[in-house]
């Protein structure tokens, strides 16, 4: 019951980060067609620029997560429009390098910059005690992952399925073309949707810096996670990679804490007979 | 006059002049660079690795991310075959190169059903099983310390390997030489025709009856077994055989290598993984943190401007000077 619990728990904050981060990739992948394997890029720079602003400048916890997700927003915005843009309809394989590329140089301009070494985030006072709630106690930094992941979430939710941007997306994501003779911007509505995704992700990679840690690896050793979040839940969705952080949330946290001797191997292995059963993902369209 | 179709494909498969510059050079390389030559061995390997790459990615058009699994497991069988069974090399290359083709095989069979992201990402994620496997299993292994122990016996009883890499660079040079010969039949053979339709038109060639799945096993065994070879090559040579053999880094690099050579042409592994290894050894001992900035912005820069890699731009030169 004990580990049950503790499974769930960490699961779900684990998740959460997962899901933060992986959402934008799923719009991107699902609305243009594009395999982004850069997207941890995003994730990584959203890490760095929280902590540095924290070490180094003394920025409260909160400011420096809205300054990583707008600054990496930004950023986002520029590479698409002057290189993502450029490869819209390109092949796959084109695609694909050129977002290695984008990994390639990323990682070398952090390891410049900030070094080898992960970098360590000091959470205020707050978040680094443990919440009571009576019958047992839960790490505060955890729960208050999952409570910010719950309101993102929500936003989230309401924003795609109740604003008039989010109405165009899906829209767009059903039937390019279709949306684009209605009068619907999808360009435009591409370059939103990326850089918000982005930030996102950047908003996860702050958030959390104290699960996956911040070091110039981060964009290739979690790259696998993100995409597996996306390939599972399917392409262009909202539930889907939700879904998919879930199951890979409580499953990697469960192998890690029952049978540490043999690691992720079963979450991998899961996760490769869910891609065959439903090469679409859970709630893909094939 | 207009050549019929069949003389065209005898023709391209008629050996030219030209071709046989590459194993001149190689060759020439040996008595010129002497001191260079544990450098050179691992460069014939990586050629050997981006061919094989070259059969699934350029030929075939599979777009994988998971090429060094096969090199992994291909490093890993002689490694620990090297430690545990026998020292004798020509028997671990064949160990390596069938354990591969098992991994290959069965992987194969299972993911070539699925296509487009999905396929990626199972390449992607049977790689980072694998690299998994490697870790944990650390009593055959060596998990993270690498494997060590991995001694072997001279060729044929005869060529020991020695410091300066003499014997370690002419066996790469007759595996490579080998290897190519093979990979040149192939895909001058009407299978290898067969390949480059369905990376052209999967749908095409399935109406016209082609059998594109077993095809596309079967290229994707094969290419397999040949980046075991290589691994095996590397695990004999260099007498260790570390986890970085199944890292991310090590498809991505193999991936550009090939690619700045150019794909789908066979020579491209060729151009790319010399000019690739050299390029690392110098630069990297200038700015080894800067060393994968430039890559990467080599990369971009390629599938921006130009497709095709280095022999790509020299069609490009040829054609315009004409």
């Amino acid at each position: 019951m004990e580990a049950l619990t503790s499974i769930l728990f960490h699961g779900l904050a684990y998740a959460m980060i997962l899901y933060i981060v992986s959402v934008g990739l799923s719009v991107t992948m699902g609305l243009m067609g594009f395999v982004n394997l850069a997207h941890g890029v995003f994730a990584m720079a959203g890490g760095y620029v929280t902590v540095t602003l924290m070490n180094t400048y003394a920025v409260p916890f909160a400011t420096a997560l809205l300054a990583a997700f707008i600054v990496v927003a930004l950023i986002s915005v520029v590479l698409e429009r002057t290189l993502y843009a450029r490869l819209y309809g390109a092949s796959e394989l084109d695609q694909v390098l050129f977002t290695i590329g984008l990994i390639f140089m990323s990682v070398a301009l952090v390891r410049w910059f900030w070094g080898p070494l992960p970098q360590p985030i000091h959470l205020p006072a707050i978040l680094s005690g443990q919440l009571d709630v009576g019958f047992r106690t839960f790490p505060m930094y955890r729960t208050f992952l999952i409570v910010v992941g719950f309101i993102l979430i929500a936003l989230l939710w309401f924003g795609i399925e109740r604003t008039n941007f989010g109405a165009q997306l899906r829209a767009a994501v059903d039937n390019r073309r279709m949306a684009e003779s209605i009068g619907i911007d999808t360009r435009r509505l591409f370059s939103l949707a990326f850089a918000l995704g982005s930030g996102l992700a950047a908003l996860g990679g702050g958030l959390g810096a104290d699960i996956l840690a911040i070091y110039p690896g981060y964009a290739t050793e979690y790259l696998v996670y993100f995409l597996m979040v996306v390939a599972i839940g399917g392409l262009g969705s909202l539930r889907g990679p939700f879904v998919a952080a879930l199951l890979l949330g409580f499953g990697d946290t469960a192998c890690k804490y029952l049978v540490p001797q043999l690691g992720t191997f079963f979450v991998f292995l899961a996760m490769i007979g869910l891609l065959l059963w439903r090469p679409a993902g859970l709630f893909g369209r094939a | 006059m207009a050549r019929s179709p069949v003389d065209t494909l005898i023709r391209r498969h008629r050996l030219r002049a030209i071709e046989l510059l590459p194993w001149l050079l190689a060759i020439g390389a040996y008595f010129v660079f002497g001191d260079y030559l544990a450098l050179g061995s691992q460069i014939l390997i990586m050629i050997l690795f981006a061919l094989s790459l070259d059969l699934v990615l350029g030929y075939a058009g599979i777009v994988t991310l998971g090429q060094s699994a096969f090199f992994g497991v291909g490093a890993y069988a002689a490694g620990i075959y090297a430690a545990h069974v026998s020292g004798e090399p020509l028997s671990g290359l064949l160990v390596g190169a069938v354990a591969a083709a098992v991994v290959g095989l069965a992987s194969g069979l299972v993911i070539l059903r699925t296509h487009g992201l999905t396929l990626l990402m199972l390449t992607l994620a049977v790689t980072a099983l694998l690299a998994e496997v490697a870790n944990k299993a650390s009593f055959i292994t060596g998990g993270a310390d690498g494997l060590q122990g991995v001694d072997i016996n001279p060729i044929l009883g005869v060529f020991s390997f020695d410091l300066y890499s003499r014997t370690a660079y002419i066996y790469c040079l007759v595996v490579l030489f080998l290897g190519w010969l093979f990979v040149r039949r192939l895909v001058h053979s009407s299978f290898g025709r067969s390949l480059v339709g369905i990376r052209e038109n999967t749908v095409r060639m399935h109406a016209i009856g082609s059998p594109v799945r077993r095809r596309l096993v079967t290229i994707y065994t094969i290419a397999a077994a040949l980046a075991g070879v290589a691994g095996a090559l590397l695990a004999q040579t260099t007498q260790f055989v570390g986890l970085t053999v199944l890292g991310f880094e090590r498809s991505g690099e193999i991936v550009v290598m090939l690619v700045f050579g150019g794909i789908g042409r066979l020579y491209g592994a060729f151009i790319g993984a010399t000019v690739y290894m050299i390029a690392q050894d110098t630069l990297a001992k200038l700015q080894p943190e800067f060393w994968y900035f430039w890559i990467g912005l080599l990369l971009v820069l390629i599938v921006m401007f130009a497709r095709g890699g280095l022999l790509g731009l020299v069609d490009k030169a040829i054609r315009r000077f004409r």
